[in-house]
């Protein structure tokens, strides 16, 4: 079977999801497509040899319907031979964009693949597709369909994260992503968005506050009390964890992920493609797999499906250098690493999605890059990367340096 | 045409009144029948095209309360019929085509092209309710008697027949899943003020209205059927619809804990239906009616809620060679809170009552307990100030045995202590004489021996009413061994006078809810003290289908008042007939701790002023251990508490205590809230099958001890293949 390596990766700057952000401006096409010349334009890359764009977004009506792939790919000027296919797994659809063109060029059927992913949460906003899950009583019901949000807090309160060790952790990631831009770690891989005439539009992570403290987060009112106690969601957990008497709210917009704009490319290819494009690869695609987990705490996936995929690859725990574990809810990283007993510095240590936010359907190939540019700074070796998903499923992925 | 259930008049202007008279039958309801002669005249008014129209009344006093249910509870039962005889496919396939009979006959009166309009005179319920929400116009008579809705929830059931399509058509979606969910009738005006109605009529203008609507230019088209429609809450897949239908899914869950299918029939009709056009939205509502009408939830609902409750409430059980009584002043001794609730409710009834106490502040106090429940009432609008008077002018609050002179029927709810009921029956049979029956409010003493008591024991009769008098509707009427025919027949007119339902049991320690009830209790106790987290064992408790936790109700009834009975159990029945478990947490809460429940403000809950009550976090340190909750078998738990009651009511039966499975089910919900959706304590062991039920227990025992053994009956009938229903009712069971 042919290796999947990393032959680039990148991505642009997270924009502050509402009308006021700095990319609320620019279009899902325009968004995707940058990432995508970037791909191109830095590699100087002959694109006979993509064979495919596969593209994760989670929202995919109006501007951002149709097939945003392939309208990307053809925006972008790799031309009209390259095709495009979005997928939709939520918040791992950039993610699995990355496995699955990992997974064209492992069956040795693809040369070239770019997995990645794009959301323009200001412009499509989230939920705007609707879906059967929520919605339809046939699956909600017995799905014990609840908003993510009084998900994450149901963890906190079954697992025994208290407010102050969420909002803890919001600060901790808050830091560590001002340390990491003051360090300039994401310079590998952040390309900015230009306009037009090649202004510069957004060249930084503007959704960040360092400023952000215990006493600062400890003024916000809990997002999901309204939504769990008027709308039943509380007691839809309570009946799927009954040991609960009540839900402990402690998430808030301070310590869950971000509403950002924001798009990413990973360039994939065999050993033979990157040869003929003349390219070094960074690293390989160790392993790589999904999992259903239960639907109703829905964001204990990466548990899951770290679990299944270390057996898969006969790897222990502390094969592992490096975990980015998407920061949907700051709860969502905490019981993680309850789960594996991980030192809290080996976990996210670039700040996450709390700090600088979660373009759902890009995260996925964003963390790729974040993962990547760290084990090279570091000089390490082996990353793992999983992003909690709604419906209840996890993806990692083990990546390697070469 | 030949018509048995209607009469046809065409009047000059060529408006047929179809008014729907059901021979022998004191009201309407939609039979095969009545749907053969409906077709009949859809054809009749289409090809006549001297008819302009159509109004359809009732001759009865009601319009029409709805399908009938007798047939309906069989629906089950028929099917399986049908299976053995044609083979599943074949039988399903007529099956559903029959579900929505009645739903296509009102289709074709929608479609018919010529302008029907409903008077409706009277009540109009279910299937009665839905043949006029497809007819084009619908005026409803300004009178008490009058009064619209959807109530096929309560019964396990669904409106099938268009209720569920034509209601979200008419109103925002939210409020179309309350009125179908909650089942509620509604007065003329509020009707109206909900778009279900479009005029409220004079009784005597009645038809005249919905003429004059027809000769008016009445439109044969409904709103949906115009081109132009927009549902009333838009599309389902809009901002608006995310926000209507995520939550609605969750109150679904958390009002029935996903217990009753024909709720959830409701949410599925509504949101696949209007998704479509009217035809196919009712086609989908008539799979989904097929497949509730076979569900084991509607017959058990059917059976007990309404024909069971039905045949007790007229009176099953009284004695036929007793001639009626005429119940007109009701004596009751004891102006506690039972006592001062007794003499509510029958005052309520019409009834004059004399409230005794041992001074008159004491008899005052009780009275005021009905000042306080009228007064509510007529805050709320419910009653006027005027009903109020005439209700507190019938009680007569007095300290002086002699007012009782004259009662028809005098009930005591005096202290629970043996001296004191004895004294009191002896003052009071020095007034009354011997032959005026007596009845004694009692929870826990037997009839039996108290009778000894009285001057003539045949005449001597338990009235066990439930806390709060007023809001729960069961009684239980206890049977001394030598209490008589008279006592039995008096007992059963007081009951349904006040409009409750009655059960018979035999004498015997707890009779038969308490008994039930103190086993849900114990269980309660017996998981705490195996280490199953607090919250969890209230919560599975109410997933199984019960309204409140075993903690919440000790709490409710009083913790000291559980030790006092284990003490007195003991007593009486020996070390081997208590649980030491239960007996060491129930002595550490109430000897150590001093947590006596509610009325102390700590049990097995704190109470704070104010707040919300919180379960006591020293609770999980009271077993020893703590179980991970990841590892316990919730299902386990729910048969826990469903079994431990069910049992006890197996061998109630066994022992001869409840003679009929019809009370032990009707009195299992009505007394303690067995949950509804098995239709009570013995259907839910006919449901399971009793060969089923038992090796459920036996699998209990070897688990959890030898209080889930079954009584030798339960073996017997798992032998023969019995159900309760066969052995016990015979011919009506179904």
């Amino acid at each position: 079977m042919p290796e999947a390596y990393i032959y680039d990766a990148v991505r642009t700057p997270r924009g502050r999801g509402k009308d006021d952000g700095s990319l609320h401006e620019v279009t899902t096409l325009q968004l995707a497509a940058g990432a995508l010349r970037a791909i191109k334009d830095r590699s100087n890359l002959d694109t006979h040899l993509i064979d495919d764009v596969i593209l994760g977004c989670v929202d995919t009506v109006g501007e951002s319907g149709s097939d945003i792939a392939r309208a990307s790919a053809l925006a972008a000027g790799l031309g009209e031979h390259v095709p495009g296919v979005q997928i939709n797994r939520f918040c791992a659809s950039g993610l699995d964009a990355v496995n699955f063109a990992s997974a064209q060029v492992m069956s040795g059927q693809h040369e070239m693949a770019i997995g990645g992913g794009v959301e323009s949460m200001s412009r499509v906003g989230m939920g705007a597709e609707g879906g059967a899950w929520p919605v339809d009583p046939s699956i909600a019901i017995s799905a014990y369909f609840m908003p993510q949000g009084v998900s994450a807090d149901l963890i906190a309160t079954k697992y025994g994260f208290s407010r102050d060790d969420v909002d803890a952790y919001a600060v901790e990631s808050q830091k560590r992503a001002a340390a990491s831009w003051q360090e300039d770690r994401f310079r590998k891989s952040v390309v900015p968005v230009r306009d037009i005439n090649g202004v510069t539009i957004l060249d930084r992570d503007e959704h960040m506050r360092p400023s952000a403290d215990m006493q600062s987060l400890a003024a916000l009112k809990p997002s999901f009390v309204m939504m769990g106690e008027q709308g039943g969601f509380d007691a839809v957990a309570i009946q799927r964890y009954p040991e609960i008497e009540a839900i402990n709210h402690v998430h808030h917009a301070g310590n869950s992920s971000g509403i950002v704009d924001g798009a990413a490319a990973v360039l994939i290819g065999s050993a033979e493609g990157g040869r003929k494009a003349g390219l070094k690869p960074r690293a390989k695609i160790r392993a790589f797999c999904n999992i259903g987990s239960e639907p109703a705490i829905m964001l204990t996936g990466p548990v899951d499906v770290t679990r299944k995929l270390l057996a898969r690859a006969g790897m222990s725990i502390r094969d592992i250098d490096l975990f980015e574990v998407n920061e949907a809810f700051a709860s969502v990283v905490l019981r993680f690493n309850q789960a594996f007993d991980l030192d809290p510095a080996r976990v996210n240590p670039c700040g996450g999605a709390i700090a600088m936010g979660h373009p759902l359907g890009a995260t996925g190939a964003m963390l790729i890059s974040t993962a990547l540019d760290e084990l090279e700074r570091t000089g390490k070796s082996t990353a793992l990367i999983t992003l909690c998903i709604g419906a209840g499923m996890g993806t990692a992925t083990i990546i390697e340096r070469v | 045409m030949t018509l048995a259930n209607f009469k046809l008049d065409t009047d000059s202007d060529g408006i047929v009144l179809v008014t729907w008279d059901m021979p022998g039958k004191p009201m309407n309801v939609l039979d095969q029948t009545v749907m053969d002669e409906l077709d009949a005249i859809v054809d009749h008014v289409v090809a006549d095209a001297a008819i302009k129209g159509v109004v359809l009344t009732s001759g009865k006093d009601a319009f029409c309360t709805g399908a009938d249910l007798t047939m309906m509870q069989s629906g089950a039962k028929q099917f399986a019929d049908a299976v053995k005889a044609r083979g599943q496919d074949a039988a399903m396939t007529e099956f559903v085509d029959q579900a929505g009979r009645a739903s296509r006959v009102f289709r074709r009166i929608e479609t018919s092209g010529k302008p029907w309009a409903a008077a409706i005179n009277g009540v109009a319920l279910g299937g009665g309710f839905e043949i006029t929400l497809a007819c084009h116009y619908r005026v409803i008579a300004d009178s008490p008697k009058a009064s619209v809705g959807l109530p096929e929830v309560k019964v396990g059931l669904f409106p099938g027949a268009g209720g569920t399509q034509r209601i979200p058509r008419l109103m925002a979606t939210p409020d179309a899943l309350q009125f179908l969910f909650k089942g509620e009738s509604l007065k003329p005006a509020r009707a109206k003020q909900m778009n279900l109605v479009h005029d409220v009529a004079p009784e005597g203008e009645l038809v005249a209205r919905a003429k004059a609507w027809i000769k008016g230019g009445g439109k044969p088209v409904a709103p949906w059927d115009e081109k132009n429609f927009k549902m009333p809450s838009g599309k389902i897949f809009s901002p608006f619809g995310m926000m209507i239908w995520p939550p609605a899914n969750a109150l679904y869950r958390k009002e029935t804990y996903d217990n009753y299918p024909a709720v959830k029939a409701i949410l599925k009709c509504v949101y696949e239906g209007l998704q479509l056009p009217i035809d196919q939205a009712l086609k989908v509502e008539s799979r989904y009616f097929a497949q509730i009408m076979r569900s084991k939830e509607a017959a058990a609902m059917i059976r007990s809620l309404f024909l069971s409750m039905g045949e007790l409430n007229k009176g099953a059980r009284r004695p036929k060679s007793e001639p009626r009584t005429n119940l007109k002043k009701i004596g009751v001794i004891g102006a506690g809170f039972m006592g001062a609730g007794i003499a509510y409710v029958t005052a309520s009834a019409g009834a004059q009552v004399v409230l005794v106490d041992r001074d008159q502040a004491a008899a005052d106090k009780g009275k005021a307990h009905s000042d306080a429940l009228i007064s509510s009432r007529v805050a709320k609008g419910r009653a006027t100030e005027a009903d109020k008077a005439a209700l507190l002018g019938r009680i007569k609050a007095s300290a002086d045995y002699n007012d009782l002179k004259g009662c028809d029927l005098v009930v005591e709810a005096v202290f629970e202590d043996r001296g004191v009921k004895a004294e009191t029956t002896k003052k009071a049979q020095g007034v009354l004489g011997p032959d005026v029956v007596f009845a004694s409010n009692t929870s826990t003493l037997p009839i039996t021996s108290l009778a000894t008591e009285a001057q003539k024991p045949e005449n001597f009769i338990g009235i066990h009413f439930f806390s709060p008098v007023d809001k729960m509707m069961l009684v239980e009427i206890i049977m001394g061994e030598k209490t008589g025919d008279r006592a039995l027949a008096t007992a059963l007119d007081f009951v349904r006078l006040i409009k409750k339902t009655p059960i018979v049991v035999n004498d015997t320690r707890g009779f038969y809810a308490n008994r039930c009830v103190g086993n849900y209790i114990r269980e309660g106790h017996l998981m705490l003290m195996e280490g199953v987290p607090p919250a969890m064992i209230e919560n599975v408790a109410r997933m199984a289908g019960m309204p409140v936790g075993p903690l919440s109700l000790n709490d409710e009834v009083a913790i000291d008042l559980s030790w006092r009975v284990v003490q007195a159990t003991k007593k009486d029945l020996g070390e081997q007939s208590i649980d030491p478990a239960q007996e060491k947490l129930i002595k550490t809460l109430v000897v150590d701790l001093e947590r006596f429940g509610r009325k102390n403000g700590k049990g097995f809950y704190d109470y704070p002023q104010g707040g919300k009550k919180k379960l006591w976090p020293g609770l999980a340190g009271l077993a020893g251990k703590a179980l991970d909750p990841d590892t316990i078998d919730v299902e386990e738990l729910k048969q826990r508490f469903l079994v431990a009651q069910a049992v006890e009511a197996a061998r109630t039966m066994a022992e001869g205590v409840v003679t009929d499975p019809r009370e032990a089910d009707v009195g299992s919900i009505l007394g303690f809230g067995f949950a509804p959706f098995t239709g009570g304590t013995i259907s839910y062991i006919d449901g399971l099958g009793v060969a089923n039920f038992v090796s459920l227990c036996d699998t209990l025992v070897a688990r959890h001890g030898d209080r889930f053994s079954p009584p030798a009956l339960l073996r017997e009938m798992a032998k023969s293949g019995e159900t309760f229903y066969e052995r016990f009712v015979g011919a009506k069971a179904a």
